[in-house]
């Protein structure tokens, strides 16, 4: 059965395209087909992240008001035939969506694919709550600092009280996903810990994904991160937290310090 | 020395950053989950009603009562901490 996935944050800035990009080609590595929608209307970047900047004809927006059917808005993945991309327009605003509208899309695509993954904008306005709307499963992207936390208690909030499944009774899949971690500002007790977030926002962790250049990297080429270094921190992270998604149980690693203790030391010493 | 030695095996400064972090989220969200109705208001009740009974009896500065819940593994603990205005003791003493 399809199941529709909303990557959300209420902040800006914290991951929610790379996570999108990232956790939707592990999905379609792992043989599920996949479609990955941009809600960012006016902000697009999920096609600049995924590599199909340049062959977007159609949008979400064409597909919501029947300028365009469906299969002319999608874009298949040119590395993985099991993936897809449904970009968000550039030129029009988030009021050209309608609740009614993004119904009919979601209901079509869960007639094809087996995981929608909808990549939300920041704030709460109009995008960001239609983007969640339809949700069974959500993953809230929290980086581990003061702003993030805060505004993803908000969305946690909103998933529980304005979607279609809280409205019926029903509860969102709710999960946790740590962004930009990082070790060593962690060990010395200047971010809030993992566990600090976790009893914070009661909500399940979904995984780590510690602060990387290969993700800056992977966006530079357009690749999801998860398949342009596969071998990374980062990716690895993804792939686990895929798994952990499709209901696998995988143990959870704390990304740690890459210097060893004679480099610490010798690290201290010089300071 | 010592303190260098101290943090390089783990040990933490009290008022590490991150535990300064925590607190003023823990405070700030109890309170907003409140004005937004996302959660049962428990804080802002206990903290409306405290007031309310104090004021019957002492003038007070409303911004100057923190209530405040911390959650532990077996028990919770209430933290309620209120600034009285100066000047006020004897009547207190007398009170009591």
């Amino acid at each position: 059965m399809a199941k529709v996935l909303v990557v959300t944050s209420g902040k800006g800035g914290v991951g929610k395209t790379t996570t999108t990009a990232a956790i939707g080609a592990a999905l379609a590595q792992n043989g599920k087909k996949v479609v990955v929608v941009d809600f960012d209307v006016g902000l697009r970047n999920l096609d600049l992240v995924m590599g199909a900047e340049r062959r977007v004809v159609f949008d979400l927006i064409n597909v919501v008001q029947g300028v365009s059917k469906l299969p002319q808005a999608l874009i298949r993945d040119k590395r993985l035939e099991n993936l897809w991309l449904l970009p968000a327009s550039q030129t029009r605003d988030k009021d050209a969506l309608t609740e009614e509208g993004v119904g009919r899309v979601i209901a079509e695509l869960r007639e094809t694919f087996d995981w929608i993954i909808c990549d939300s904008p920041a704030g709460i306005e109009r995008g960001a709550t239609l983007s969640m709307r339809y949700a069974d499963e959500a993953i809230i992207v929290t980086n581990p600092e003061v702003s993030s936390v805060r505004d993803s208690d908000r969305i946690i909030g909103m998933l529980d009280s304005k979607t279609l499944k809280a409205e019926k009774g029903e509860r969102v899949e709710k999960h946790i996903l740590i962004t930009r971690y990082d070790p060593a500002r962690a060990s010395r007790g200047e971010m809030l810990s993992i566990e600090d977030v976790l009893e914070i926002l009661a909500t399940p962790l979904l995984g780590i994904v510690p602060e990387s250049q290969d993700v800056l990297r992977a966006s530079n080429v357009g690749a999801p991160v998860t398949l342009n270094n596969p071998a990374s921190a980062p990716a690895r992270a993804y792939l686990d937290a895929t798994r952990r998604l499709l209901g696998e149980t995988v143990a959870m690693t704390v990304p740690a310090e890459k210097v060893g203790l004679m480099n610490r030391l010798l690290k201290r010493r010089a300071a | 020395m010592s303190m260098k030695l101290l943090r390089l095996f783990g040990g933490r400064e009290a008022s590490a950053p991150a535990a300064v972090a925590r607190e003023r989220l823990q405070i700030l969200l109890a309170h907003e989950r409140g004005l937004l109705g996302q959660q049962p208001d428990l804080l802002s009740k206990l903290r409306e009603e405290i007031l309310a009974a104090v004021s019957r009896h002492v003038a007070l500065d409303p911004d100057k009562v923190i209530v405040r819940m911390e959650r532990g593994k077996t028990v919770s603990t209430l933290e309620v901490d209120i600034e009285l205005p100066n000047g006020l003791e004897p009547a207190l003493a007398a009170a009591g």
